[in-house]
């Protein structure tokens, strides 16, 4: 069975990020520390359960972005996947979900994998578009923020737990489909050391859009600046023994804060 | 009517917009003055759930109703919707981010070659186009977008846009088109609820306590319990807790977990990593309780008290409940 699972390199969460002084659209890129991000992770160790599982199969770790993107698929390849796919071009730098989705999609119809798992959104731009959007250009069913998934034994139907507020919808979707991995879908794998030197050999090839036949669109949204948080008015720490301070915040809360 | 501002119901599926459908509304009545109508796929459309949306502001409810519609499932939604967009041109569509919202405006986008701005906290016409404002980078930075055509795609984070005041007098035009409804491919086997908590949803509930790992174990998480069902507010957690396996991951506040925006967020034992305030820095009134001074978290709070929260929640929930029994 053959899985291409699509992940995004982000910024880490705790890098400090601050408008580039150039370009008020971007961010300053000079310090920042990249991971692949975190739900893609889940993403990529699930569908590295699958193969396992079944005793075969084959895994495609596939990243849209710039060069220091081959570093988030290293990671992946890392953690056990078997080859990878670079879309590497500066046709796709104001790729928005759209674009990206049809990128994706371009590479996945010459893969043909019979399960595409990515995560349900990446932790820089929040969007949570692209694995629906795969989907739909593919016109293949989705199910978005799983928390488990059964692949049955001749790889034709899938059983996915869907996370919807309330509860959990448990589907059978038949495969090829398009699945994005929510928190508790499972526990991502560290990279053992025999991985890191493995992932070395392994194939990262470079494709750009040319190759798959596309001219990259305008995006149809596009960022128009960047703007830093307003402040928020200076707190107040409430002095005084545990009853005192009680009773003045739950008295600010009511009669300055109105917010009880 | 064409260039009108459609908002996409969310529903409690048992017949009901969910209260977010007000600011949604709301939100979409400001922009476009009162040009706003509701799009509303359901297996079961109650009366009085057209009527509620009438009184929010709805000048028309397009009523998509037909089995096929429950549960929510991408590939029937989608192509219904796209075939009544096409004949009616809507300026904007907008909708409340949940689960399946987010999934469904996504695909249609795609559908439609138009673009999405999700989660979306704030809007404003500029001459002709639409500018959303949207959390970027974990909430540190705030993104500005633009549309390159309309539909302009958009779905909205509850709590944080005003809810339209219902008025009785206002009342919706009804119309049920008849639109394909494709077959799906993928076939609901069942559905799971959670055992209920009997407290508010965390992403809905105007007021949220969140337990991080000054809370030491899951069996304290009791305490927050009762302020809670004192105060009517939903119990969160940090990733802290939930790795630690005190709390359910549905219970997260945070990066990898829910977004939430109440009127009034109280944390204790949260120190403030900024994956936690990624979730939650929204919040209009930040109240903080934790026995270290240096604490991140007191740097966003609007009120801080620093303490044991074993001596402060008691106390706190005594104090509550005399100012809301008077």
């Amino acid at each position: 069975m053959k899985i291409v699972v699509a992940i995004k390199q982000v910024p880490d969460t705790a890098t400090q990020v601050k408008i580039s002084s150039g370009d008020p659209k971007a961010i300053d890129t000079a310090g920042i520390t990249w991971i692949v991000s975190p739900y893609d992770e889940f993403a990529i160790e699930e569908a590295l359960r699958i193969k396992e599982k079944r005793g075969q199969g084959e895994v495609i770790a596939v990243s849209l972005g710039p060069d220091r993107v081959k570093e988030a698929l290293r990671s992946a390849l890392a953690m056990g996947c078997d080859r990878a796919i670079h879309l590497n071009d500066p046709a796709w730098a104001k790729a928005d979900t759209l674009a990206t989705a049809q990128a994706l999609a371009a590479v996945i119809k010459q893969e043909q994998p019979a399960l595409v798992l990515c995560g349900r959104q990446a932790i820089d731009d929040d969007m949570g578009a692209v694995g629906a959007q795969l989907a739909e250009v593919l016109d293949w069913p989705c199910a978005s923020w799983i928390m488990d998934e059964a692949v049955d034994a001749d790889a034709k139907t899938v059983r996915v737990g869907r996370q919807v507020e309330g509860g959990l919808e448990v589907f059978d979707i038949p495969l090829p489909a398009v699945l994005s991995a929510q928190k508790g879908l499972n526990e991502p794998r560290y990279p053992t050391l025999k991985g890191i030197m493995g992932a070395k050999k392994k194939e990262i090839k470079d494709v750009k859009a040319g190759d798959l036949g596309l001219t990259p669109d305008a995006p149809q949204l596009a960022v128009k600046n960047l703007e830093a948080l307003p402040a928020r008015p200076p707190g107040r720490i409430i002095q005084g023994d545990v009853k005192d301070a009680v009773k003045e915040l739950v008295r600010a809360l009511r009669e300055d804060a109105k917010a009880i | 009517m064409a260039n009108a501002y459609w908002c996409i119901v969310e529903d409690d599926r048992k017949g009901a917009p969910k209260k977010v459908m007000a600011e949604v509304l709301g939100e979409a009545g400001r922009l476009s003055n009162g040009n706003v109508e509701a799009v509303w796929l359901t297996d079961k459309a109650g009366d009085d759930g057209i009527k509620q949306l009438g009184a929010w502001g709805a000048s028309k409810v397009w009523v998509l109703e037909n089995a096929a519609f429950a549960p929510y499932m991408g590939e029937v939604w989608v192509p219904a919707l796209a075939e009544l967009v096409t004949k009616e041109s809507p300026k904007a569509i907008f909708a409340p981010v949940t689960s399946r919202m987010r999934e469904f405006v996504a695909r249609l986008a795609v559908r439609l070659g138009a673009g999405l701005s999700a989660d979306s906290v704030a809007f404003a016409v500029e001459g002709d186009s639409l500018v959303a404002t949207r959390p970027v980078y974990a909430g540190k930075l705030l993104a500005k977008m633009t549309w390159a055509k309309t539909p302009w795609i958009a779905t909205l984070r509850p709590n944080v846009f005003k809810p339209a005041e219902a008025s009785v007098a206002k009342t919706a035009q009804v119309d049920k088109p008849s639109v394909k409804v494709p077959a799906a491919r993928m076939k609901l086997v069942e559905r799971r609820e959670e055992v209920s908590t009997g407290l508010p949803e965390l992403t809905e509930a105007e007021t949220v306590i969140s337990g991080g790992r000054g809370m030491k174990g899951p069996e304290n998480y009791v305490i927050l319990e009762k302020m809670a069902a004192v105060i009517g507010a939903a119990v969160g957690a940090s990733r802290a807790a939930v790795d630690a396996g005190w709390r359910p991951h549905r219970f997260q506040i945070g990066q990898t977990g829910r977004t939430i925006s109440p009127k009034l967020y109280l944390g204790f034992g949260v120190s403030g990593a900024i994956q936690h305030l990624a979730g939650m820095r929204t919040s209009k009134i930040i109240v903080a309780v934790n026995k270290d001074p240096e604490a991140p978290i007191f740097k966003i709070a609007d009120y801080g008290i620093v303490g044991d929260l074993f001596e402060v929640v008691p106390a706190l929930t005594d104090e509550f409940k005399k100012l809301l029994e008077r």
